[in-house]
């Protein structure tokens, strides 16, 4: 049986602008099982960030807040943690690894301190142990001269090598769960082979759980067992990554799947998706998606569809499926 | 019959980049000896990793830049050393479009007047008639009329890049180059931004220069490729012959490392080791060969020739084809 390590349900977070309160997470519900790879995938601005920022608890200097919903982690709350549990829980049980190394690494601080900070704090180790600590965690990700980077800074390093960097910072300490937003967005495709090459194995010897942030529908179907989709700030489809794309459900799902090129693929005409992202101000009524679904239906304009559990234990959130569905979820 | 709408051969460029602390300058080669050629109404992209010169390529046909060597044929004019009072007709012949559509657009100027700009520097048209003619751009594109007097800010990202391809349209130029035109763009969007540019090459006959990174994208949208590598273009070929029978040890390592959106398919991966290596400090003898997994003896020390492959108009540089 599958163990949940992480469930997130009915995550509610806001930002507030010029006084007003506006929500951009409306009740996001998923879970991850322990060693399992989950992909969050969804058009930009759609919260895909925000969720995992949600996760983290951090929000440092931004106005958002969660208001709403529960982030289970081995079965304790996050969301009910102090802001020195949650430093606790970060790093050592929960890791980031983010777009941009450069956002995460500091620039006057040399790789090896930056590295060896976490692993004294989480590991209890002394100077010697965590430098040899550190040391190890950059041969293990692949960096040839790790002796010689400890001494460097991360702008003498390459994108790849910083990224490289990154992901050693972020598994040092052995966490459960890594959190990758977007991990390798920034990198040529050769280096990106590397890395995601480097976090599949990592992931299987360790048994961790990833929750893989990405646009490119490429990597989901090479990296994760199970997909979640999210549209506007809500989970419109969760399901297993074969049966997501032998026979995608949401309406949005199917356009964002037939709107990738693919290599070998003869079409002359890509689907696309009409339209753009609602703004989270100013959101329609009923179903999100309706004003650039193709199968809109009148029931769509006036009320929101709700998680439906269909077969294989897939969710999706569409009127199309009303019939269909087995148990209401939520 | 078509006709050769571009042609270009030998070209070169290098920045001069100080460095040190005495201020001695070091030479980057971001072009090295680049020749292709497009007929008219095709697609030619170029693919390749950051910094390996495409949009540099792409910025010398365009005559933003100037080589140091090389030739430059449009519609049978030279044009690589043309001053730019001399290149007047060459600039309403071609136009770009870019990656950002955030950055290449004026935000104090209305849509209107961002489309009909080329309309004011290249022709005498009246006020009338250039609004006219961008009315029916922007049809063209898939925008409306009432989109011409708001300002680009308030337009998302695709949209944006519709403009950006309004405004290169309305000059009903024969060559658009289009550095990176899909990159900043969701999937959604993305494709139908290639659709739309599909429809106006067959609609009028456009000959796209097209640079990208995303080798789905090249497919979906090219008749030829030039893949390029540290300034040069390393196999050049039709699309087909890159994309079924790749030949450079790199463009396989390249085709291998694109994730497939099919979690059904499992293929064999060439993991490239290290990384790219500087341009300012390129290897001996063949440029890929501190990476390339099939390296031999004489690859360190020489550099391999351009040999044409069985196939017509399939060219690789690597000296395994030479041999
Ligand atoms: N600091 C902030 N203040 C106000 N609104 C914000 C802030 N950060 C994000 N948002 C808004 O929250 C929404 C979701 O943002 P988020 O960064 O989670 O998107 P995303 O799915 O990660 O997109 P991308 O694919 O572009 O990274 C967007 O509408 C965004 O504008
Ligand atoms: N104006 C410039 N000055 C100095 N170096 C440049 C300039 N433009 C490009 N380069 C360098 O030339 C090389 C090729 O760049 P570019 O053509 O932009 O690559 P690509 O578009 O393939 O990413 C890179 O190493 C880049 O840093
Ligand atoms: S609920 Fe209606 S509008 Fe929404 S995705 Fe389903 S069919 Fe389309
Ligand atoms: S010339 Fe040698 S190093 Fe270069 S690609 Fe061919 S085999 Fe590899
Ligand atoms: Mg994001
Ligand atoms: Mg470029």
């Amino acid at each position: 049986m599958s163990e949940k390590l992480l469930q997130v349900e009915q995550l509610q977070t806001d930002f507030t602008k010029d006084k007003r309160k506006i929500r951009i997470l409306h009740g996001v519900n998923f879970h991850i099982n322990k060693g399992e790879v989950i992909g969050l995938v969804g058009e930009s601005g759609c919260g895909k960030s925000l969720t995992s920022l949600s996760i983290m608890g951090l929000f440092k200097g931004t106005s958002g807040e969660i208001t709403g919903g529960n982030i289970r982690f081995n079965g304790q709350d996050l969301t009910s943690l102090n802001v020195n549990e949650m430093r606790k829980m970060r790093g050592k049980q929960i890791a980031m690894i983010f777009q941009e190394p450069m956002t995460s690494l500091n620039p006057v601080m040399k790789i090896g301190e930056q590295l060896m900070e976490p692993i004294r704090i989480h590991l209890n180790l002394n100077k010697k142990q965590a430098k040899e600590h550190a040391v190890s965690m950059l041969k293990k990700v692949g960096i040839a001269r790790s002796d010689e980077v400890i001494n460097e800074y991360p702008h003498q390093l390459s994108g790849g090598m910083r990224q490289r960097v990154m992901i050693a910072m972020a598994m040092s300490c052995n966490p459960n769960l890594l959190i990758a937003d977007e991990p390798t967005t920034a990198l040529d495709v050769t280096i990106q082979a590397q890395i995601l090459e480097l976090m599949k194995q990592l992931q299987q010897q360790e048994n961790m759980s990833i929750l893989l942030i990405t646009h490119d529908l490429g990597i989901v179907a090479e990296m994760c067992d199970r997909v979640v989709v999210m549209y506007a700030g809500r989970v419109v489809e969760e399901a297993d990554v074969f049966d997501l794309f032998e026979k995608p459900k949401h309406p949005y799902t199917q356009g964002l799947i037939g709107s990738v090129p693919k290599i070998g693929d003869k079409r002359d005409k890509l689907d696309s998706i009409k339209g753009n992202v609602p703004d989270p101000s100013d959101m329609p009524i009923g179903c999100k998606f309706a004003p650039r679904c193709t199968q809109v239906m009148p029931i769509c304009l006036e009320k929101e569809p709700t998680s439906m559990m269909l077969e294989n234990e897939r969710l999706c959130s569409c009127w199309l499926y009303d019939h269909e569905r087995g148990e209401t979820h939520v | 019959m078509s006709n050769k709408l571009l042609k270009v051969t030998g070209i070169r460029k290098s920045f001069d980049i100080p460095s040190g602390v005495f201020g001695r300058k070091k030479t980057l080669k971001a072009v090295n000896d680049v020749s292709f050629e497009i007929m008219e109404g095709q697609t030619f992209s170029l693919v390749g990793e950051s910094g390996c010169g495409k949009s540099s390529t792409g910025r010398l046909v365009s005559r933003l830049l100037t080589p140091s060597d090389g030739e430059i044929w449009i519609d049978g004019e030279e044009i690589s050393q043309k001053k730019e009072s001399q290149l007047k007709k060459m600039r309403q012949k071609v136009q770009m479009i870019f990656q950002d559509p955030y950055a290449s657009l004026n935000p104090r100027m209305k849509v209107r007047d961002i489309i009909a700009e080329p309309l004011l520097i290249h022709t005498k048209l009246s006020k009338l008639e250039q609004q006219r003619l961008v009315s029916e751009i922007l049809k063209v594109v898939g925008l409306n009329e009432s989109h011409a007097d708001r300002y680009a800010h308030e337009f998302s990202g695709g949209q944006r890049q519709r403009i950006g391809i309004a405004r290169a349209l309305i000059m009903k130029p024969r060559l658009i180059i289009a550095d990176e035109p899909v990159s900043a763009l969701d999937v959604s969007i993305q494709s139908q931004i290639l659709n739309l540019l599909k429809d106006l090459q067959s609609e009028y006959n456009i000959t796209y220069l097209f640079i990208s990174h995303d080798l789905s994208v090249v497919e979906h949208i090219s008749d030829y490729i030039g893949v390029m590598y540290l300034g040069t273009i390393v196999e050049s070929g039709p699309k087909d012959a890159i994309f079924s029978d790749p030949q450079h040890p790199y463009t396989k390592a390249l085709l291998s490392s694109v994730p497939v959106p099919d979690p059904t398919f499992r293929k064999e991966r060439i993991i490239l080791k290290g990384d790219l290596p500087s341009p300012m400090n390129p290897p001996t003898g063949c440029p890929f060969h501190t990476r390339c997994p099939v390296s031999m003896e004489v690859c360190k020390t020489i550099e391999p020739k351009v040999t044409q492959v069985a196939l017509d108009n399939h060219f690789v540089s690597c000296h395994l084809m030479s041999s």
